[in-house]
C-alpha cells in the first residue's frame, strides 16, 4: 500500500496536497500537545480530502486525464495482479531471444479458476523505470505475450490482459527484430485465440504498442485512463508542428474512456476511487476484479467459434465512412 | 502511429519533393513546359503532363516524364523507384484495364478533428485537386498475365496513404470478395501509418484488418503485401507484415517507428541503409525484393504457384 507521508502530487492535485499539508501540522500539534483533542479537526481534514477528491474527478480536462493516467504513485500491472489474483505463477521468455521486462505475464487464479494474466508493466522509481523500459516492450516482449496466450488456448484458459503503455520502444533493435511484425503478428492470433480474452486498459493505452495485447472479446478500461492511435504530444508535434498543443490534441483525439465508451471501440468504464486509483490500490483493484469476474462468466458461456466470429465481426464494425 | 513521422500530415512527401508525381493524364507534347522551374512545388504538380522533367533523387538524372514512364517510373540510370501511385500500378500490372471495387466508400469526419485545419475541409481540399484518387487505398479486380488478382494499392497523395476507417473498409470488402470469386489478395503498401484525425478508430482497423485476414487464411487463399517506399506505422504493424508473402521494392524505407523517433530516443546517428529494404531482408522480415520490371512477372508466377 502506498505510505501516505510520500504521496506525489500533480499540479491539478494542489488543493488535495493542501488538505494533506495541514493535515500533517495538525497531527504534529495533537502529539505534541497530548493535551489538545485534535480527533474532530483530523477528520475533518480527512472528509474534505474525499470531497477535493470527488470534485476532482468530476471537473478534469481530457489532459488531465492524460496526467493521471501517468500518475507517478498509480498501480501498475503486478500491483493489481497481486491484488486481483491468487496463486501467480509468473512466466519469463519469448523462447527465442529474451526476457522483455517491460511485458510480464503468467497464470494465475481468479476466484479459484486459472487464468492467463499479461501486461505491460512499469517501473516505481527510477532504477525500477529503467529495468522496465518505461513500459515500452520490444519485439521479444509481444512475443512472450504471445507464447502465454498460446500457452493458455493450449489448455483452454482465459486471457486477462492489463494495457499500461506510452506505446512500443521505438528503437533500433526493436526495428532489427521486427516491432511491427510482432505487433502485427499478436493482433492477428489475438482475432481468433478461441479462449475469452478480456482486455483492460489500468493506464496508457498507446497506439500499436497497447493493440499488440489489445484485441479482445471485453475491452474495459478504467475511468482514468487513454486509449488512442497516438500520445497527445507527439499527435500535438506532427500535426500541430509544435509540442504545445498536446492539450488541445488530447481534446481532439477523444481519448478518453467516456468517448471510447460513447463510440463503441471498448464495453465499458471502470470506476476508480474518487480522485483516481492511486488514492486506494485495494478499492480500485476489487472494482476490477468485480467487472473482471462478471465479464469471465458471461464469456464463458459462449462456444469458441462463435466467440471468434462474435469478436472478428465486432471489430468490423468500427469505421466510419460515407457510402 | 504515435511513430509516423516519415508522412507529412498534409499529404506532402517529405523525403524526395522533388521526383514524386502522379502522372496521370498523359497528353501535351515534350518539352511543351511552362516557364515553371523543374522543382514546382507540391501543389503545383497535381498531375505532371508528359514533357515534364523529373530529376532522380539519387543519381539525379534528369529524365521525361515519358522516357520514364516507359521505364515503369524506375531511374533508367541508377534503378532508382520513383513513388507512384494506384493507378500507375495498375497499368504495369493488369493486362486490361481493370474493375474497380468499392470506389464509393468515401473518408467522413465524424470526430470534427480539427488540427491547423479540420478534417473535413482537408478531404473537401483533397477530393477538389485530386479528383484522380479514391482514399488512401484503391481496390481492383483483373486479370495478371491471365491470373486473376484483387490488387488494393494505396495512394500516399491521400493524407500520406493513411489507414483509416476507408482503408479498413475496403480491405475488409476487398476480402469478402476475394473469398467469394475465390481470388486471391495482393496489397501494394505505401503509407505513413494510422490516420490521426480518426484516432482510436484508425488504431482498431489494424484489428479488424486482420481479423478479416484470418478468414482469407481459413479460406486457403494467398495474401502477398508488397512494402513500398515508405511503409510505417500501423501498415507494418497489421497487414503490411501478415502477408502469406512479404515482398518490398528496392531501398524502400520499411518500419514501425520513423527515423527520426529513433533517433532521438537512442541519440544515435542510425546506420546506413537502416530500414531499407535490404535491411528488412537481412533481417528476416521480407521474402524477396522485388524490382519493378519484375514485378508482374514474379506476381503471376507466384499465383501460378499457389494454384498449381
Ligand atoms: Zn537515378
Amino acid at each position: 500500500m502506498i505510505d501516505e507521508n510520500q504521496r506525489q502530487f500533480l499540479q491539478f492535485e494542489q488543493p488535495i496536497k493542501d488538505l494533506f499539508e495541514q493535515m500533517s501540522e495538525t497531527k504534529k500539534l495533537a502529539n505534541k500537545n497530548t493535551k489538545l483533542n485534535l480527533d474532530k479537526t483530523i477528520q475533518e481534514i480527512q472528509d474534505a480530502i474525499v470531497e477535493k477528491r470527488k470534485e476532482l474527478t468530476f471537473n478534469i480536462t481530457p489532459w488531465q486525464r492524460v496526467q493521471l493516467s501517468r500518475h507517478p504513485d498509480r498501480p501498475y500491472t503486478l500491483k493489481y495482479i497481486s491484488l486481483m489474483f491468487e496463486n501467480f505463477v509468473e512466466l519469463y521468455g519469448d523462447r527465442n531471444f529474451k526476457d522483455d521486462k517491460a511485458m510480464v505475464g503468467g497464470f494465475a487464479q481468479l476466484n479459484g479458476q486459472t487464468v492467463m494474466v499479461i501486461g505491460q508493466q512499469k517501473g516505481i522509481n527510477t532504477k525500477t523505470r529503467q529495468f522496465r523500459n518505461f513500459g515500452m516492450p520490444n519485439p521479444e516482449g509481444y512475443r512472450k505475450a504471445l507464447r502465454l496466450m498460446k500457452l493458455a488456448e493450449k489448455f483452454n484458459k482465459p486471457i486477462v490482459t492489463l494495457i499500461d503503455t506510452p506505446g512500443a520502444y521505438p528503437g533500433l533493435e526493436a526495428e532489427e527484430r521486427g516491432q511491427g511484425e510482432a505487433i502485427a503478428r499478436n493482433i492477428y492470433e489475438m482475432t481468433h485465440l478461441k479462449v475469452p480474452i478480456i482486455v483492460v486498459i489500468i493506464g496508457e493505452g498507446a497506439s500499436g504498442g497497447a493493440l499488440g495485447i489489445g484485441v479482445g472479446d471485453k475491452v474495459l478500461m478504467l475511468e482514468n485512463t487513454w486509449y488512442s492511435v497516438i500520445s497527445p504530444e507527439s499527435c500535438s508535434s506532427i500535426l500541430w508542428r509544435s509540442w504545445d498543443k498536446k492539450e488541445l490534441a488530447a481534446e481532439q483525439l477523444k481519448l478518453t474512456a467516456q468517448d471510447m465508451k460513447s463510440f463503441r471501440l471498448v464495453d465499458e468504464i471502470v470506476p476508480e476511487p474518487h480522485g483516481g486509483a492511486h488514492w486506494d490500490y485495494n478499492e480500485a483493484a476489487n472494482n476490477l476484479k468485480n467487472f473482471i469476474t462478471r465479464n469471465l462468466k458471461e464469456l464463458k458461456k459462449i462456444q469458441p467459434n462463435e466467440l471468434v466470429q462474435k469478436r472478428i465481426e465486432k471489430y468490423c464494425s468500427m469505421g466510419f465512412w460515407e457510402e | 502511429m504515435k511513430q509516423n513521422d516519415t508522412k507529412d500530415p498534409n499529404g506532402l512527401d517529405i523525403y524526395n519533393d522533388s521526383s514524386e508525381t502522379n502522372k496521370i493524364q498523359v497528353k501535351s507534347k515534350w518539352f511543351n513546359r511552362a516557364s515553371k522551374g523543374i522543382l514546382t512545388s507540391t501543389s503545383e504538380k497535381k498531375d505532371t503532363p508528359e514533357g515534364f522533367w523529373n530529376k532522380c533523387p539519387k543519381c539525379n538524372l534528369i529524365s521525361t516524364s515519358e522516357v520514364l514512364k516507359e521505364n515503369l517510373h524506375v531511374c533508367p540510370k541508377c534503378s532508382y523507384h520513383h513513388r507512384i501511385g494506384s493507378l500507375e500500378y495498375y497499368e504495369i500490372l493488369f493486362d486490361n484495364g481493370p474493375e474497380y471495387l468499392f470506389d464509393n466508400i468515401k473518408s467522413h469526419d465524424k470526430l470534427n478533428f480539427v488540427d491547423l485545419k479540420p478534417y473535413k475541409t482537408r478531404l473537401d481540399e483533397i477530393h477538389k485537386s485530386k479528383p484522380n484518387i479514391k482514399d488512401s487505398i484503391r481496390i481492383a479486380v483483373g486479370d495478371v498475365s491471365g491470373e486473376r488478382l484483387v490488387i488494393g494499392c494505396m495512394d500516399f497523395e491521400f493524407i500520406g496513404g493513411s489507414l483509416g476507417s476507408v482503408m479498413g473498409e475496403k480491405f475488409s470488402k476487398a476480402v469478402d470478395y476475394c473469398i467469394f470469386h475465390k481470388i486471391p489478395f495482393f496489397v501494394i503498401c505505401k503509407s505513413g501509418g494510422a490516420r490521426m484525425m480518426e484516432s482510436a478508430f484508425s488504431l482498431m482497423q489494424l484489428a479488424k484488418t486482420s481479423g478479416k485476414l484470418f478468414q482469407l487464411s481459413e479460406a486457403k487463399l494467398p495474401f502477398i503485401t508488397l512494402l513500398t517506399d515508405p511503409t510505417f506505422g500501423g501498415i507494418s504493424a497489421s497487414f503490411g507484415m501478415l502477408g502469406d508473402l512479404n515482398l518490398a521494392e528496392p531501398e524502400a524505407l520499411i518500419g514501425f517507428a520513423g527515423p527520426r523517433v529513433i533517433k532521438e530516443t537512442i541519440k544515435k546517428d542510425l546506420p546506413e541503409g537502416f530500414q531499407k529494404s535490404e535491411f528488412l531482408l537481412e533481417h528476416g522480415f521480407i521474402d524477396f525484393i522485388v524490382n519493378r520490371k519484375d514485378l508482374k512477372h514474379k506476381i503471376a508466377l507466384l499465383i501460378k504457384i499457389f494454384k498449381n
